[in-house]
């Protein structure tokens, strides 16, 4: 059974080797804008970003770090007219999605681009059957017979641990964890390229959360979908992703793949986020929490947004806008310290 | 040393339309003056209800509540007006549970000006102490609630609780609202305060590392009753109830590990209306034998100050 395993997860490796090329999703330099009320809040701030085929990728960060702003400009579902793209471009799967008008949009949302949301709670039509849901989400995208789309529905609730003769249940028959999964089965309906879930699942209880941590686990393999997680869950990171981006005030702080940012942190906000949460194999008498609060977005500071909480700021931190430092392929980071660690490296090499 | 806390058999039932949902379901604690009890179990529990029957909150269906070897279990008006100045809480929701309409001041000065113990210049230096005490700043007196964020509005809900120098705090969720960052500054604010001012806390919370590390010892709750409990280092070492051991399991670490061996649990918390005799886990668990499903399980004490209702736990 042990090399049986050894065997799925060596081809699980190469295939990741192999698709490691082919990007699905580059994002370039994306700054997006919240118009209010109250003036200009910059939500993200210049963001690049790519997933390669097959790749899953955690974004984490804390609240208004601009998470879910990153996952609604990539579905074009900002909220009108307040938020705005003010600069960058976003390619999915070498498509230009800015650029696409409203119908071609609606033609990628739900079939090649899917969304799961936080709260399955308010995600879910509560006057709808739960199959009904799903078998609109297929006959929305493909040319097929209702019945067709509720045999098909069918499948995919059994697909996510559902019997299907549950198919004509309304929402509030369920349970959190069921919601969830039924919201799982809907996105993944037309079998898309990119799952985004954003959160998905914060609002559940930590054995349910392991179902459905498990079920998203086989479905990425079965499915062979690109994801993208949005959480503030290190540990959801740890079991789900291969690449780690570390959000703060709408810029990726540090980027790398999973070993890069849980085994050799370089950015003092990643390192601040570890020390920040209790660790269950050793006992510390107090947490080392970082200092302070993130600044304002609508009144983000000069120099390094992160300088004013970091215990190693230096006077040129909040001059300017410190460069991003790549250490090697992957792993890069926005951060003065880092040069020197750079510098240090191809003094050595060279 | 005397328990500040005790309850003996302690029920708690609800009438709803399909009978009587058994929220808190014969639980006995006892919590020592200056130590912290942790609660944990998933939603639906009962946790919370808990934590309100022992301030009085909700009225009991059945059992004892004693507070400093006193039976409070249904005190009259003047008896329960002097017990809340000593048991206060500290609620999830640092967005609900403050008036939108007080200034930070106003809400930090209610109880004390409830009680009559403080007035004018007085009142107001109560207030800046206790502002002081919690990190916030003083500026911040005349601002109200909708004007701070998470973590400050938390202060000021603790600074509410300290005002009347309580001795015992009931603690719900009171980090699981704020990102990790803050959540780290609250937990030692809260530790520290306990420290200075010898505070009890029931620490009630889904969150199992933080739990581990604020807690002295740690209840599992599961459906209305205490599965497990132990000193807090001990559960987590060895926990022996199957529910434990499967909720442990489930905790995503921030740790990449090449092997892990997680229990997954089948199925959904059964309902908690009129649930029949025998375990109530039995149904989820993979240990269970037909005895399970038949026999209440009491708890069982394994090793020092280490008890499991589980009739098999020597087996597995």
């Amino acid at each position: 059974m042990a090399c049986v395993t050894h065997l799925i997860r060596a081809l699980r490796i190469s295939e990741q080797v192999m698709n490691m090329d082919e990007k699905i999703l580059e994002i370039e330099n994306l700054a997006v804008e919240y118009r209010t009320d109250d003036g200009v809040v910059k939500a993200v701030n210049g963001l690049d970003l790519t997933l390669e085929k097959g790749g899953t990728l955690g974004l984490v960060g804390e609240t208004g770090a601009g998470k879910t702003t990153t996952a609604l400009s990539i579905m074009r579902l900002l909220p009108d007219p307040q938020g705005v793209i003010t600069s960058g471009s976003i390619k999915f799967a070498g498509k230009d999605i800015l650029s696409m008008s409203k119908s071609e949009l609606r033609k990628v949302r739900g079939k090649h681009i899917s969304m799961v949301f936080q709260d399955p709670m308010t995600s879910l039509n509560p006057i709808l059957t739960v199959g009904d849901q799903i078998a609109e989400a297929i006959r929305l995208h493909e040319k097929i017979s209702h019945a067709d789309a509720a045999v098909r529905a069918q499948s995919m609730l059994e697909r996510v641990g559902i019997p299907a003769n549950r198919y004509s249940e309304y929402p509030h028959q369920f349970s959190g964890g069921m919601k969830q999964r039924v919201v799982i089965a809907i996105a993944l309906a037309c079998n898309p390229q990119l799952l985004i879930a954003d959160e998905p699942t914060t609002a559940l209880d930590v054995t349910i959360q392991a179902q459905v941590l498990a079920l998203m686990n086989n479905l990425k393999h079965d499915f062979k979908t690109s994801m993208i997680i949005i959480t503030h869950d290190l540990g959801v990171v740890a079991e789900m992703c291969d690449r780690v981006a570390i959000l703060y005030c709408g810029e990726i702080v540090e980027y790398g793949s999973l070993e890069d940012i849980f085994e050799r942190p370089e950015h003092p906000y990643t390192k601040g986020l570890f020390s920040s949460i209790p660790d269950l194999d050793t006992k510390v008498p107090r947490l080392t929490p970082i200092p302070g609060l993130a600044p304002d977005p609508s009144k983000l500071p000069e120099g390094c947004k992160f300088a004013n909480r970091c215990s190693m700021r230096m006077p040129e931190c909040v001059k300017a806008d410190p460069p991003v430092v790549n250490l090697d392929n992957l792993h890069r980071v926005k951060c003065l310290l880092a040069r020197g660690k750079d510098a240090k490296r191809h003094a050595t090499l060279g | 040393m005397l328990p500040l806390v005790e309850t003996k058999d302690l029920k708690k039932y609800f009438r709803v339309p399909d009978g009587w949902l058994h929220a808190v379901d014969g639980i006995n604690i006892s919590i020592d003056a200056g130590m912290t009890l942790g609660i944990v179990g998933e939603s639906g529990c009962g946790k919370s209800t808990l934590g309100r029957l022992l301030l009085q909150l909700l009225e009991p269906t059945d059992g004892i509540i004693r507070f400093q070897q006193k039976d409070v279990s249904s005190p009259n008006k003047g008896q329960l007006k002097e017990l809340r100045k000593d048991m206060q809480m500290i609620f999830q929701d640092p967005y609900s549970s403050l008036n939108p309409r007080m200034t930070v001041a106003e809400i930090i000065s209610e109880p004390m000006r409830r009680y009559r113990l403080y007035k004018g210049a007085e009142l107001r230096e109560r207030v800046v102490n206790l502002m002081n005490t919690v990190g916030l700043e003083q500026r911040l007196e005349n601002s109200y609630p909708h004007e701070l964020d998470g973590g400050r509005r938390q202060r000021i809900g603790i600074a509410r609780a300290l005002a009347l120098e309580p001795k015992f705090v009931v603690c719900d969720e009171p980090v699981s609202a704020l990102d990790v960052s803050i959540q780290a500054q609250i937990l030692n604010l809260m530790m520290d305060l306990q420290e200075e001012y010898g505070l009890t806390y029931m620490f009630i919370t889904h969150d199992l590392s933080v739990v581990k590390h604020i807690s002295d010892e740690i209840a599992v709750m599961y459906l209305g009753q205490i599965v497990e409990q132990s000193p807090a280092d001990r559960l987590f070492e060895q926990p022996r109830h199957p529910y434990s051991q499967a909720l442990l399991s489930a905790i995503p670490r921030p740790k990449i590990r090449k092997e892990q061996q997680r229990i997954i649990l089948k199925g959904e918390i059964s309902s908690p209306i009129n649930p029949t005799p025998g375990c109530r886990f039995a149904p989820r668990c993979i240990h269970a034998v037909d005895a399970c499903r038949t026999q209440n399980q009491e708890l069982i004490e394994v090793d020092q100050g280490h008890f499991v209702a589980c009739q098999r736990y020597d087996e597995i």
